[in-house]
């Protein structure tokens, strides 16, 4: 928490007191800023300013025709759906692992964070094949589920878990050096003043780590909204039934829709401006709150 | 450590379910990947993944990937730098744009990428006539992994670089060091482990990345496509025995990344503590 302030601080001093001897003369400094921004510009800007404009390509029409065919309707629907499962599951996880790591000593705990952290390291690919070797028809469970008519793999439940998969270490890692650097002073008080367990979750932990809550919630639902690769493995690309609005995007890409293409992919576009946008605002929430809790530590 | 009593409740519950959730969406689904090897005689896999397709495929990826994180540390430090070190009109929102290639699904930069590059996009018609072909070949795949592994260097650099104390600077000046000296002497020995944990942290994004490069690749086999690509064509040929094999080399590629990734962080966290 201290480290937002501290920073903030630091930046203060860094203007009053850089002088030309700690500071670089101005044609550098300029020089440096024009290559920093024609990097981003050709990397990020360009790209993104690229799928708007092919998206409106052939005209607003056949822009909104894109969004409301049948199929981007239910694509966009199995989106929704993959991700309004995979948030709250990840949520409670991250909950409940930033708990178990942050508040108590144990032993296997570096361990366990990095097998908290396994998913970010291995290939969407390489996720999405690992449930197709359980649930699919070759697999551990696929004649039992053959036999009970029931369908996993290129179906719904196999795209809800591949998406908790990719999405499975954002929250926790997001609460874990949040809920350590609080240490578990108020947790403590409020059980001596009789609080009960959940209680204390309710009334003094998650208010207290609500910022990194919501943090980590809109990467999750970002990356869950976005993933292509697992959900790829999965999907069977099945029109109007497995296929999320990534998968359409390849499709339609594929069958050379490029404006219906863009269409679709400018949605995910705003997805994730809106995502930075939200982002951006709660960091600065979270560092608002923490320079007042340090204000209100030093007038007390 | 001394072994203190923690009054706090939820211990048993919490880890019980955390190693529960654990086991059944990463660990177990991990392990059928390494047991369904067990199919396979060590001469077959050894075969399998070093089959010349493969093992093109695995030049490319880690070629590109490195490629890739190599130009995102020399571009990712300026950026850091420049968003720490300098105002300018915009820099707060530019700021939150580095993040862009988290946000946006990887499918939607690959198409927007090859559009961008392809002989009739805004890039790619200027390179084109040059002799310059980016789209459909190696060089495609090393400009989307430079994309989606951007925000890793500065997002790295960026808070060890704005926690430095200026009084280090302070000396290494009054000390009769130039501006050079006292970057390459004193701020960038400082900032090496966070660079390198940046470095690292985007090549294993890299190699594991599908979405992003298989529209601008082109996907000519022995030429660019990438090893998850390999992957995904065994498992439309139902040979799930020879996808798994391929997968299981990269599964223990990235366990190895992400080990020296952790190690690369505990070295920059006591860089840091030391320093404080």
């Amino acid at each position: 928490m201290s480290t937002i302030s501290v920073t903030q601080h630091s930046r203060y001093q860094a203007k009053v007191a850089r002088s030309r001897a700690t500071s670089e003369p101005a044609w550098i400094r300029w020089v440096l800023i024009a290559i920093a921004l024609a990097f981003l510009t050709l990397f990020l800007f360009i790209p993104l300013a690229a799928v708007f404009t092919e998206a409106l390509r052939k005209g607003f029409d056949t822009y909104i025709n894109a969004l409301v065919d049948p199929d981007a309707l239910s694509a966009i629907q199995l989106t929704l759906i993959a991700a309004a499962i995979a948030l709250p599951l990840n949520l409670v996880f991250g909950v409940a692992a930033a708990w178990a790591i942050a508040k108590f000593d144990f032993k296997g705990k570096s361990i366990l964070i990095t097998l908290i952290d396994l998913p970010f390291a291995v290939s969407p690919v390489v996720a999405g094949l690992i449930y197709v070797l359980i649930f699919g028809l070759q697999g551990w469970f696929g004649e039992w589920l053959l036999d009970h008519d029931m369908k996993v793999i290129f179906a719904i439940p196999g795209i809800v878990l591949a998406t908790v998969f990719v999405t499975f270490p954002f929250i926790a890692r997001e609460l874990i050096p949040l809920m350590q650097a609080q240490g578990k002073d108020e947790e403590e008080a409020a059980l001596v003043l009789g609080a009960s367990g959940w209680q204390i979750l309710w009334r003094v932990t998650l208010p207290n780590i609500k910022w990194g809550l919501l943090y980590g919630m809109i990467l999750t639902n970002a990356r869950a909204m976005g993933e292509f690769g697992a959900v790829s493995v999965v999907s069977g690309h099945i029109r109007g039934m497995t296929n999320t609005m990534p998968l359409l995007v390849e499709i339609l890409y594929n069958e050379y829709q490029y404006a219906a293409a863009f269409a679709v992919a400018s949605l995910l576009a705003l997805l994730a401006l809106v995502t930075l946008a939200l982002k951006t605002f709660v960091e600065w929430q979270a560092a608002k709150n923490a320079e007042e809790t340090e204000l209100a530590v030093m007038q007390s | 450590m001394s072994k203190k009593t923690n009054v706090l409740p939820g211990f048993n519950l919490s880890l019980g379910y955390t190693l529960l959730y654990l086991s059944l969406i990463v660990l177990i689904p991990l392990s059928a990947a390494f047991i369904k090897t067990t199919e396979l005689s060590l001469s077959e896999f050894w075969n399998i993944v070093t089959a010349p397709r493969v093992v093109a495929s695995y030049k490319l990826t880690f070629g590109a990937s490195l490629i890739g994180a190599s130009i995102n540390a020399v571009f990712g430090l300026l950026t850091a730098w420049v968003l720490v070190r300098y105002d300018f009109f915009g820099k707060k929102l530019i700021d939150a744009f580095v993040d862009l290639p988290f946000a946006l699904p990887t499918a939607v930069a690959g198409i927007a990428l090859t559009a961008v590059y392809a002989k009739n996009g805004w890039i790619g018609s200027i390179l084109e006539p040059n002799g310059i072909h980016v789209a459909f070949t190696p060089l495609g795949v090393v400009i989307a992994l430079t994309f989606i592994g951007l925000p890793f260097v500065v997002r790295t650099v960026q808070p060890v670089l704005e926690d430095l104390e200026s009084e280090t600077e302070e000396a290494a000046a009054s000390l009769g060091a130039n501006r050079w000296q006292t970057f390459y002497k004193v701020i960038f020995p400082a900032l090496l482990p966070a660079l390198m944990t940046g470095f690292a942290l985007a090549f294993a994004r890299a190699v594991g990345e599908y979405g992003s490069v298989i529209f601008i690749a082109g996907n000519m086999p022995m030429v660019s496509e990438i090893t998850p690509l390999i992957i995904i064509t065994k498992l439309e040929q139902y040979d799930y025995t020879g996808a798994t094999a391929v997968a299981v080399v990269m599964l223990v590629i990235s366990f190895l990344l992400l080990l020296m990734i952790n190690g690369l962080q505990w070295w920059a966290n006591r860089r840091n503590a030391e320093a404080i």
